[in-house]
């Protein structure tokens, strides 16, 4: 419990200071204008960043299916709880981790330091595939615990489910990243834009909260 | 889904809701085994490709118009397209997550929809599921996916109506505002498709009251479009023919939705041919009605050449009175209680007087395809030896895509993209027939 105070308080720091440097953006350069009805161009948000933001609309909505059936479920009679196995919180201490080594790699492209923007984003990588392991051993706890997928239906089944959708979420993720890492490699990164490079981190962080709301919430 | 026709135990049976225990278990219907899993990977990969389609027409609509194009002078076509992927984008990852749960049940034993259940005698070991809960997650996509199919539609008919009548349409905001009315609304209604599950009497009621809402934003739509028509110079093309039909199939379609949107009517009107009569006139022909509209207007556009006016005229008219004989007795059956998806009644006495109309809709639905596959040749004919499009803007149009040349080559304009400056109906403004979008506002113009 105080693990997960830490966490979140942590995490709360985190973004209000991303949140505080949004708004100075804004201030400055105006690059956050959403103004629907203005023809410049320019000065809207770019179209790759929009479109991420209405999948992640999209992908909440499917989340948010599964929970509230979830939610639904546990009142009826015959639900069976699980105990989460200590290994759910070494995986979310990784996965904070990562979004923090994304944030930084994020920060070292706009700097130009391609070096250290290639061996960040790598780190976050491993942290990635480090998540999707601990996640997998602990199913094999569970499964161990008797939690199976035949017989009658509980938490367990749910958790199976819907934490695994979340890992095919980071996987997912963690092949773009890839993706990122190789091309920059052969040198095909634009130097002069960081978009990809934010749009990669945004997803980074929407599947980070997504595993903190499924964590708090299973 | 088309390739489930050709394996050994046939394509799915558990109807288009394919609700569990019959979708769910492999050995309760020869349907319910490979059938179903081709039918749920077939309809997990539409769910991606509309997913995908609808961020980018999300992104273009919103991110990308050309210079001027302000949201308020954007074409209803537009908005009904915009409103339509939201929808879309929102309400499908619900129906992938019953999906996905539905898989899991029927591959890994698990009992998210299964309790219960006896097959032959022999009972199986899942317990606690709910059947329930898939329709639940069905029709949280099941009520967006109508307004999916007749939003694009009630665009395509404004912005068709405007043009014929050579009358700007009427209380545009109006219509923005009603369809984003209907797009929230939708989310707030699907257990009306479920009140004789037992559903709790009281929650009944409310998603009563939140469906009869709806006809709210319907009703102001139909108004603005009758008060487009009234005075209009109508110009009576096949197009506009149709966009008339949509209506009129819209207004009587949707008043038995008033019928089955009460959950105290609806109990004796469940799964009677009431329902089929009322789906198939404001889903079904209305919303096609909006296709082929669309598909009149447009196809100058689309090929250079003109569809031919009097096969059109004949299409028209057959489909509208063809539809309306064959939809409006099944209203009197359903309220008679004859039940819908049964291949022979004729063992109730009671339905024994329906045999004389029976027969005469199914004539008629003979006459009716008969003359869709006319309008295919049609189509198909005036693509290749149809009437050439001479001028670049037929209809006298004020939108964008009458400003391309008659043969579009790749990007739509040889030169620049043009800059807007005006909303999309200026019809019979200052003495005018029509000014396009693109003409600058003039000095003593006054204001629309
Ligand atoms: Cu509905």
């Amino acid at each position: 419990m105080e693990a997960i105070c830490i966490c979140l308080l942590y995490y709360w720091h985190y973004y209000w200071q991303r949140l505080r440097d949004a708004v100075e953006h804004f201030n400055n350069k105006k690059i956050f204008e959403v103004d629907i009805v203005s023809n410049e161009q320019h000065k809207r948000v770019h179209p790759h960043k929009f479109t991420l933001w209405v999948a992640i609309a999209s992908i909440i909505m499917m989340f948010a299916g599964l929970t509230s059936a979830f939610i639904v479920k546990s009142n009826l009679t015959g639900w069976r709880t699980i105990v989460l196995p200590k290994i759910f919180w070494v995986s979310t201490i990784v996965i904070l981790t990562s979004s923090v080594t994304m944030q930084m790699a994020i920060k070292a492209f706009k700097a130009r330091e391609m070096q250290r923007y290639r061996s960040l984003m790598t780190v976050t990588v491993v942290l990635g595939l480090a998540f999707v392991v601990c996640q997998i051993m602990g199913f094999g706890e569970l499964w161990d615990q008797n939690i199976r997928f035949k017989g009658s239906s509980g938490a367990g089944q749910f958790f199976y489910a819907i934490a695994g959708l979340h890992g095919l979420h980071v996987l997912g993720g963690v092949v773009a990243l890839i993706v990122m890492v190789v091309r920059s490699l052969a040198g095909k990164s634009k130097l002069y834009s960081a978009v990809p490079a934010e749009v990669m981190g945004m997803y980074w962080h929407f599947v980070d909260l997504l595993w903190l709301y499924l964590l708090i919430f299973l | 889904m088309l390739a489930s026709l050709f394996i050994q135990t046939g394509p799915a049976s558990g109807g288009w809701t394919i609700y569990p225990p019959l979708s769910a278990l492999g050995q309760a219907s020869e349907g319910s085994k490979a059938g179903m899993d081709y039918w749920i990977i077939g309809m997990a990969l539409f769910i991606i490709s509309q997913l995908l389609g609808g961020l980018n027409y999300i992104a273009t609509v919103l991110n990308m118009r050309t210079k001027g194009m302000s949201m308020t002078r954007v074409p209803l076509t537009i908005w009904a397209l915009l409103f339509t992927a939201i929808l879309g984008v929102l309400s499908f990852p619900v129906l992938l997550s019953g999906v996905v749960l539905l898989m899991f049940d029927r591959h890994l034993g698990t009992s998210f929809y299964l309790s219960d259940i006896y097959i032959a005698g022999q009972a199986l070991a899942n317990e606690g599921g709910s059947a329930i809960l898939f329709q639940h997650l069905f029709w949280f996509l099941g009520h967006p996916e109508v307004y999916i199919i007749i939003l694009p539609t009630m665009g395509i008919v404004s912005e068709v109506m405007s043009v014929n009548a050579r009358k700007p349409i009427f209380g545009y905001m109006a219509m923005v505002f009603s369809m984003f009315a209907i797009c929230v609304l939708a989310f707030l209604v699907w257990a009306h498709h479920m009140f004789v599950t037992g559903l709790n009497p009281f929650l009944g009621s409310v998603f009563v009251l939140l469906t009869l809402l709806i006809a709210v934003p319907s009703a102001i739509k139909v108004f603005n479009w009758l008060t487009t028509l009234w005075r209009g110079n109508i110009r009576f093309t096949p197009a506009m023919l149709f966009a008339i039909g949509f209506v009129s199939l819209f207004i009587s379609g949707g008043l038995t939705g008033i019928f089955l949107g009460n959950s105290t009517i609806d109990i004796h009107l469940h799964d009677t041919m009431f329902v089929i009569a009322h789906f198939h006139i404001v889903m079904g022909v209305s919303a096609f009605f909006g296709m082929f509209c669309g598909i009149y207007h447009w196809f100058p556009k689309m090929y250079g050449r003109y569809m031919n006016n009097t096969l059109g005229y004949i299409h028209f008219w057959v489909t509208l009175i063809g539809a309306y004989l064959i939809f409006w007795p099944m209203h009197y059956q359903g309220f008679a209680g004859m039940p819908r998806r049964y291949l022979d009644k004729s063992s109730w006495v009671s339905f024994s007087q329906f045999h004389g109309l029976d027969a005469m809709i199914t004539v008629v639905t003979v006459l009716v395809f008969a003359v869709q596959l006319m309008f295919v040749f049609n189509y198909f004919y005036s693509m290749y030896k149809g009437r050439r499009v001479r001028s670049l803007n037929p209809w006298g149009a004020t939108t964008l895509e009458w400003t391309t040349p008659i043969r579009p080559g790749h990007g739509n304009w040889d030169g620049e993209i043009p800059e807007v400056h005006r909303w999309a109906y200026d019809y019979g403004k200052d003495g005018r027939d029509f000014i396009p979008q693109t003409e600058p506002i003039g000095e003593k113009e006054s204001s629309h």
